[in-house]
């Protein structure tokens, strides 16, 4: 299977390249947030306050790892389900956020915001938390460590590998697949 | 009676949750490999090889298969000639997972159900109890992702539905589902009883070793044609699309009431972590 290689922050032109169905190798910084750092963001979007990082053509990843035991990185870092964020996904896309890595189906609002926004929805197998760990080359936690599980954590990955599930131009990985194979 | 003191069931439930988030069972190992070589489609291949990379990673460098390590499940059989000595039964099993959940670096994923702060260490567990006979203690871990949970249903059927009224639940739910309960997904089905014994026998369905069929034939043949229309829906590994979208069905069936037909389905994951240890 041919593997793109990519790097983060994610530019228009690298976007406007891929879609659904492509694998990729994913290098750079990207950070993880789930349900609860979510709900933070929003929060303090609403209170006009700032967010704790700069969300320009950055990839968050809908990941809460498992503690990193001693000398290790990180635990294990599979993805989560991310139509829990969909509520907040349009918001954090108008901002300028350009990639989302996580598992499992968009609303049609979020599939329409990625078009809008030149931005792109990544796919990480889950379940497969021990081999993602692997692409993670170091990491460090950067806002909301109260969440423990669910605390903003920088990672620098390294050949992370993804698919394409949606892409700028309505393709949707989920929807092209179960239609071929269905019988 | 035989003596069994809370701390060996203590450090017996400590390893075993440990265990079972590190180090994927054979059984599901090979059912990965099989349904690596049925997959028709070259997506679905690459993920399931993926997640049998994992398995053997998790298992060489003793980390979580998964970071969702799961609600603790815990399923006990207690022979009726134990004498537990030394504390709670509950108690010396809650703290067990305490231990495991904090030494074994496996996430804590137990919160409260609104304000969302988490418990810290992982409790309470979710503790199923059986009498049984004999004078020994079973003990099955079974921790439990909430991306597969999310998923399952307890439908109280009307009579007249019947075997096709349960299997388009079943359908139904995986379509649900779709790519979110991480397929290739487990299907437990408990048919009958009540509305609560419906809902644990669908959990115990999950607990039958892969690639086995139920000793009744009808409900043999209900699995298999269930495990044909799953595969049918083209969901696929991940949900990417293919033609292995579940790798296993097990049904439990018990009479219910005469007005009713309860029937719960509950999905579990490919990760599927189970490990038990008799005392």
């Amino acid at each position: 299977m041919e593997i793109k290689r990519i790097k983060t922050p994610l530019e228009d032109y690298v976007i406007e390249g891929l879609r659904a169905g492509e694998k990729v190798f994913l290098s750079g910084y990207i950070f993880t947030a789930r349900d609860a750092a979510h709900k933070r963001f929003i929060d303090a979007l609403e209170k006009g306050e700032e967010l704790p990082l700069d969300i320009k053509g950055q990839v968050i990843y809908y990941c809460g790892p498992s503690p990193a035991p001693p000398g290790r990185v990180i635990g294990a870092c599979g993805p989560t389900t991310s139509s829990r964020m969909d509520a907040y996904s349009p918001k954090m896309l108008s901002l300028g956020l350009k990639g989302m890595i996580g598992k499992g189906k968009r609303s049609q609002i979020v599939r329409d915001a990625i078009k809008t926004h030149k931005a792109v929805y990544f796919g990480a197998t889950g379940g497969a938390g021990a081999l993602l760990s692997k692409s993670v080359v170091s990491s460090r936690a950067i806002a909301y460590e109260d969440l423990g599980p669910e605390a903003v954590v920088r990672l620098e990955v390294k050949d992370m590998p993804l698919f394409v599930i949606n892409d700028i131009y309505g393709n949707d990985l989920y929807e092209e697949g179960k239609r071929h194979y269905r019988k | 009676m035989r003596e069994i003191d809370v701390n060996e069931i203590i450090s017996v439930v400590e390893k075993l949750f440990v265990d079972a988030n590190y180090n994927l069972s054979q059984n599901v190992l090979d059912m990965l490999k099989k349904a690596s070589e049925k997959e028709d489609s070259p997506v679905g291949k690459d993920v399931i090889n993926e997640l049998i990379a994992n398995a053997n990673l998790a298992r060489e460098e003793q980390i979580p298969i998964c970071q969702d390590t799961g609600l603790a499940v815990t399923f006990i059989e207690i022979g009726q000639d134990v004498h537990i000595t030394g504390g709670l039964l509950t108690e010396a099993i809650t703290e067990g997972v305490r231990r495991g959940y904090k030494n074994g670096y496996l996430r804590k994923s137990c919160c409260h159900p609104f304000t969302r702060k988490n418990t810290g260490d992982n409790t309470p567990p979710i503790i199923h109890t059986k009498i049984v006979q004999g004078d020994r203690l079973k003990i099955i871990a079974l921790p439990k992702g909430g991306g597969s949970e999310n998923y399952g249903e307890v439908r109280m059927l009307v009579p007249s539905q019947g075997k096709d009224g349960v299997k388009s639940f079943v359908l139904d739910m995986v379509n649900k589902g779709g790519p979110n309960p991480c397929p290739p997904i487990i299907v437990g089905v408990g048919i009958g009883g009540n509305f609560e014994s419906s809902a644990l026998l669908s959990k115990e369905a999950l607990m039958v070793p892969l690639g086995t069929r139920n000793e009744d034939p009808d409900i043999a043949v209900l699995e298999l044609e269930l495990i044909d229309e799953i595969n049918k829906t083209g969901i696929g590994p991940q949900g990417y699309g293919g033609t292995v979208t579940t790798l296993d069905v097990h049904v439990k069936m018990l009479p219910c009431h005469i007005a009713s037909l309860p029937v719960a389905v509950n999905i579990q994951c490919h990760a599927h972590r189970i490990k038990e240890v008799i005392i």
